[in-house]
């Protein structure tokens, strides 16, 4: 865990106060809803559908148990007890009142949680891989630097009105948890050959109605540049970025009209002005930042215990562990992801009864610490591998053991048109169906990893485009239709998706991604074969016939 | 959202309603006759052209305390007066989420 400092709580609490006096002045008339927007959008709320929805940030994916208390706490007093976890580390509240919001943010800031710039022109949230410091093989900790980066793009007033929001995520493993290469930055820490810890840095990744996977600007930035180099990435961004069409205003247009050797030229340029200025960091600036996050006293533990091998004779707690428990980089331990994907149920919510369970589960079996992940799941980082058949016991009591991680119904979707003002279609309903089809776990297993990602418009903060198969909700006529795409991944081998063929209604799209399932089964020259390399090898062309043959 | 500026220059081509939200909970709402704001879709003023859309609008826009993003939708009125929603999105902003209960347990 990260402990903020005095200087980190004076700024959130004096924020609480800022926005308790605009959100008063906004009710009184003094403001109106134009001069009010960007206000309430800096403090990550939008307006939807039905209410406003209030956008809480959880830096780099980390929750202490405290904090997922108070989110529960939230849901409970202020919304309508639960909460969506969404694509990018943070958790919206879908029926908050206005009037209300400042006391859920005092509440939320008695425990170092904020809203800052999760909405708006600005630097978004800093997220990163959710096993951050306890993936075997890890370079170091990325939350060290993607706290560094977070403290300095926080209210940076040079970037405060950027030509429209710009996100950086960070790893530091080779394979990719955080989707680094559909960020406007992406930044993979790496060594060079002097042992000196540093980052590849990617730029003009994107998803939404254009998109574009990132392109490496720079192989290797030191570390003590790093602030400097994304410094000069923002400036050039600013300064050429467009603001006359706000479909052409993200970073990646740029990049792409530019082309990557002209823009990181423009880049290089900057970076050499600034390079050698108060941006460079000192090794003790990193210290004190390292110093600040705690980790677990771990026990020395043996790497099969007993409890573990009695528990294996159950097949039910097998299949949950297969797919939950990952390595951990200290013998003994294992990370657990617990699956906000229950069978029938809206993909990334939780219950206010459930976040305080996980809480108490967290401080029993994990040194009182949880992730959220960009999959719309959580973690629990530090579980003794003893205590896993407990672990599962308690989850499966509070609905939140089913054993369906990376398989085909631990489905990503944005909210849709079920809440979001922007969307075109529900998404949430295509979820649940297909969770439903795929209910059975023999079944699922026998498909293996495969993600599905839904869009309920353009804007895709499903992440349609990079689902091993994307479904993008469109308006068509007054009905929502849907478009099937097959062949995209975030990971460290990001792609987009190819279209299939013509978009099917709302009622077929159940049907056509069992047809697109069947064919890969029936496709794949060995079990082994994943259905992002099947369609790798074969294209679309064969799922696009068994689709299509008969429609 | 379409924005208000960008109605004015719609045609309806129906039986219409100002809808929004309220400004201090965010819940939707519809403008009624009374010139004020009701949850009630029956108690929404029904406009029939382009004139009378525009000038519901206006009224509309210029209540900024009262509820927020005001914009023209369609409706459907029953032989008995009853007033439904338009499309899939007014129905759903009317009658709430479509995916049962949002709650896990």
């Amino acid at each position: 865990m990260y402990a903020y400092d005095e200087i980190d709580r004076t700024l959130v609490n004096e924020r609480v106060s800022e926005f308790r006096d605009q959100v008063k002045r906004r009710l009184s008339g003094e403001l109106t809803e134009d001069e009010f927007k960007i206000l309430r959008l800096q403090n990550g709320v939008y307006l939807q559908l039905h209410a406003y929805m209030f956008r809480v940030a959880i830096p780099y994916g980390t929750l202490a148990t405290n904090q997922l208390r108070a989110l529960a706490h939230v849901a409970r007093k202020y919304d309508r007890g639960y909460g969506h976890f969404t694509t990018r580390q943070n958790i919206q509240f879908n029926w908050i009142k206005l009037a209300e919001l400042p006391d859920a943010l005092e509440d939320l800031a008695k425990v170092g949680i904020h809203a800052m710039q999760t909405s708006g022109n600005n630097m978004r949230n800093v997220t990163s891989d959710q096993w951050a410091g306890v993936a075997p093989g890890e370079i170091e900790d990325p939350r060290i630097w993607s706290e560094l980066i977070r403290q300095h793009t926080t209210l940076h007033p040079e970037f405060s009105f950027l030509p429209r929001k710009f996100k950086i995520a960070i790893t530091a493993s080779d394979h990719d948890r955080a989707a680094i290469k559909i960020h406007d930055i992406g930044l993979k820490l790496i060594k060079d050959e002097k042992g000196e810890t540093g980052f590849e840095v990617l730029v003009g990744g994107g998803l939404g109605r254009t998109p574009f996977i990132g392109k490496t600007i720079k192989h290797f930035v030191h570390g003590r540049d790093i602030l400097s180099y994304i410094e000069a990435i923002l400036r050039v961004y600013n300064q050429y970025g467009r603001r006359d069409n706000i479909y052409k205003a993200r970073i990646k247009i740029l990049v792409h009209e530019l082309g990557i050797e002209k823009f990181s030229r423009e880049v290089e340029e900057e970076w050499q002005q600034i390079r050698n200025s108060s941006l460079q960091i000192d090794d003790e600036v990193i210290e004190d930042i390292r110093s600040r996050f705690t980790y677990p006293a771990y026990e020395k533990l043996p790497h099969m215990p007993d409890e573990l091998r009695q528990a294996a004779a159950d097949a039910d707690f097998e299949a949950w562990r297969k797919n939950s428990v990952a390595p951990h980089k200290v013998q003994g331990y294992s990370i657990v992801t617990i699956s906000l994907k229950p069978i029938g149920k809206p993909p990334g919510d939780a219950t206010a009864e459930q976040m305080d369970a996980l809480a108490d589960l967290a401080d029993k079996y994990s040194f009182g610490e949880i992730r959220v992940g960009h999959e719309q799941n959580l973690a629990l980082p530090h579980v003794a591998k003893r205590d896993l058949p407990a672990l599962w016991k308690a989850l499966d009591k509070l609905g939140l053991a089913t054993p369906n991680v990376n398989l085909i119904t631990d489905i990503i979707a944005c909210p849709g048109l079920d809440y979001c003002s922007l969307a075109n279609a529900r998404s949430i309903p295509i979820a649940q169906e297909l969770t439903r089809r795929f209910a059975n776990h023999e079944l699922a297993n026998l498909i293996g990893r495969l993600h599905i990602n839904i869009s309920g418009c353009i804007n895709a903060c499903g992440h349609h485009h990079v689902g091993h198969i994307g479904i993008l909700g469109v308006e068509k006529n007054g009905e929502e239709v849907y478009q099937i795409t097959i062949g995209g991944r975030a990971d460290e081998g990001a792609a987009l998706g190819n279209l299939i063929g013509p978009g099917v209604k709302f009622d077929e799209v159940a049907d056509v991604i069992e047809d697109v399932v069947e064919a890969y089964l029936a496709l794949r020259e060995r079990p082994e074969e994943l259905f992002i390399d099947t369609v790798k090898r074969l294209g679309v062309e064969p799922f696009k016939e068994r689709v299509y043959a008969t429609r | 959202m379409t924005s208000p500026l960008e109605q004015k220059k719609i045609k309806i081509a129906g039986p219409s309603v100002v809808t929004a939200n309220r400004t201090w909970d965010g819940i939707v709402v519809y403008r009624t006759a009374a010139k004020s704001w009701s949850a009630d879709l029956s108690e929404a003023a029904i406009v029939r052209n382009s004139d009378e859309a525009k000038a519901l609008l206006a009224e509309s826009v210029a209540d900024d305390v009262g509820a927020i993003g005001p914009y023209i939708a369609p409706v459907q009125v029953g032989a008995d007066g009853k007033i439904e929603p338009g499309n899939l999105r007014e129905q759903i902003r009317r009658t709430g989420v479509t995916i049962g209960q949002s709650a896990q347990v």
